[in-house]
């Protein structure tokens, strides 16, 4: 061997940038008395029924593979779910794939369809993971840039704006992470009216779907006419059911596009994990409840942060989905990462930079409220010190 | 009177402490309404008092607690509640409940020793005319108390990850 083994490493890997999520917990989780507002997945254990559910199986020896596709009655259970929630039409046995995770389906679809060259497009801010998957697929990742005057939606005028011939996919990341921004029905029918006559498919991630806090349930734009064909919709249980980490997800789409990212699926992954297939069929069943006990708690604390920043000066849009607000920091004088490193330093508060989902992210911080009420209430003061001192 | 008022009660059942301004925010109403509500569900004693959960066995102090199941006789015109009445005014008796099953009324009782606890049985409960037999459980662990597990610690293992 004449070079080291760092030379090996290709140049798409060697470019992707570290995420800037993780850099403040890390310093965080070493000092003492520190609190956190920066985790992004649910405080809640999943609930106790999913988990005896998971057992039982073990106990039962059910420890093989299951089908490359996912077992076929969670794919059935998955097929009435989103009818029930959704009115969403699928075939459990052909139209639907158990991933691991969310994030294995938006890898899968993504290595599925781009060609070299191909332009993804990614509303931004939002989840770290579609730029990076995208280069690795070999495609082109276009940011479009979201407006906090546009309470973080996706408008026509900025789609069309960013479409190329070359563009192959509208990632569509509603409910939003980082910014809790949802896309009401008739913004959909917008996005829809653009894309209706041009060879886009859309990739949307929904795993935040069970998480909205409006007058009306969260809508799929495959929902919207003439959109189901064109539409991989990429869920988990992660969210919905305090599930991380029992790494399933699932994508639902057409036959084609389901058939050839099951193909790819079934080299790298084989199978998702078959405890988490059992566990996940229990809480299609009987979880309902929990997804509701589960969102008054969110919609509880999110109405209490919100208030909180907008009293403390930081202007933050009402986010209606997900568990993140995103108050706006540029009164602040301040750059989201000195906001953020002064804030840890002096008041051991760990937040995430907005800049970490994009660079339109700038000038904003993330804040989860998958904490408890004491948690969220001991960071608020602290922050709310910390604004004071910095007037 | 704010509408959901329901919803303050699950918030105060779930944490009594909950500020004023807290719980007007997770409500979307104002501080005024909230106190205003609370005062109002005070007066119809639906809010009828408020205590912290304790787990004594964390403390160097002796407590005992014990379930006491009793068969009664009902009193003639005005049932369970006759003797019920006379059970609960013995600051002893924590919670007393009349039970459909095997007997009548259940109590949680509360005393320094287990001693105390059987005194308190033979003397006070055993020897009331209305009451036909006891039988006393001692408390040996608690492991959850009004939705509150006890655990030996309870922090967020939740790990650094990119999300």
């Amino acid at each position: 061997m004449t070079k080291p083994p760092k030379e090996y490493i290709n140049d798409v890997v060697s470019g992707i940038k570290p995420s800037g999520i993780r850099r403040y917990f890390g310093i965080a989780s070493e000092m003492k008395d520190a609190v956190s507002l920066g985790v992004g997945e649910p405080d809640f254990v999943t609930p106790w029924h999913i988990r005896d559910e998971g057992i039982y199986t073990l106990e039962k020896g059910y420890t093989h593979y299951t089908a490359n596709a996912g077992l076929k009655e969670l794919r059935i259970e998955i097929a009435n779910y989103m009818r029930r929630r959704f009115n969403l039409e699928y075939d459990g046995l052909n139209q639907v794939l158990v991933t691991v995770g969310g994030s294995e389906a938006i890898d899968l679809f993504l290595r599925t369809v781009l060609e070299k060259g191909d332009e993804v497009l990614i509303p931004e801010p939002s989840f770290v993971c579609y730029a990076p998957l995208t280069s690795l697929a070999g495609g082109t990742p276009v940011p479009i840039v979201l407006k906090e005057e546009n309470n973080f939606r996706l408008k026509a005028d900025e789609l069309r704006a960013a479409i190329t011939p070359k563009t192959k996919v509208l990632v569509l990341p509603f409910p939003n992470n980082p910014t809790g921004a949802i896309m009401e029905k008739s913004d959909l029918e917008e996005i829809a009216e653009v894309i209706r006559d041009k060879d886009i498919f859309v990739l949307s991630d929904e795993i935040y779907a069970e998480l909205t806090y409006g007058e009306s349930r969260h809508i799929s734009i495959a929902e919207i006419d003439g959109m189901y064909e064109r539409t991989i919709i990429v869920s988990g249980f992660s969210k919905a059911y305090a599930m991380t980490g029992w790494r399933l997800g699932y994508a639902c789409g057409c036959p084609d596009i389901i058939k050839a990212m099951t193909k790819v699926h079934q080299f790298a992954i084989m199978s998702a994990p078959t405890t988490a297939q059992y566990a996940a069929i229990e809480a299609l069943r009987n979880g309902d409840d929990d997804i509701l006990m589960m969102r008054e708690e969110y919609n509880g604390r999110r109405r209490m942060i919100v208030d909180s920043f907008n009293k403390m000066g930081l202007h933050c849009f009402e986010p209606l989905g997900a568990f993140y607000c995103f108050p706006n920091i540029s009164s602040t004088g301040l750059c989201s990462d000195d906001f953020c490193e002064k804030l840890l330093y002096s008041k051991k508060v760990a937040v995430v930079p907005g800049n970490a989902f994009g660079d339109s992210g700038e000038g904003f911080i993330r804040c989860s409220y998958a904490y408890s009420v004491k948690d969220i209430q001991v960071a608020l003061d602290r922050i709310g010190e910390f604004i004071e001192e910095l007037k | 009177m704010i509408e959901n008022s329901e919803k303050l009660l699950e918030l105060l059942e779930k944490d009594g402490d909950i500020s004023l301004e807290n719980a007007a925010a997770m409500l979307g109403a104002t501080t005024a309404e909230v106190a205003e509500t609370m005062d109002e569900l005070k007066k119809q004693q639906i809010i009828v008092g408020k205590s912290a959960i304790i787990n004594w066995e964390r403390t160097q102090w002796e407590n005992v607690n014990a379930i006491i199941e009793l068969k009664v006789t009902p009193h003639r015109n005005l049932g369970f509640d006759r003797i019920a009445e006379r059970i609960y005014q013995y600051p002893q008796v924590k919670s007393l409940y009349l039970m459909s099953g095997g007997y009548d009324l259940a109590l949680m009782v509360e005393g320094k020793t287990m001693k105390e606890i059987a005194f308190f049985v033979a003397e006070h409960l055993a020897s009331m005319e209305a009451v036909i037999s006891t039988a006393t459980h001692f408390v040996l662990k608690k492991y959850k108390e009004r939705g509150v597990m006890f655990k030996s610690e309870n922090k967020d293992d939740r790990e650094v990850i990119t999300i």
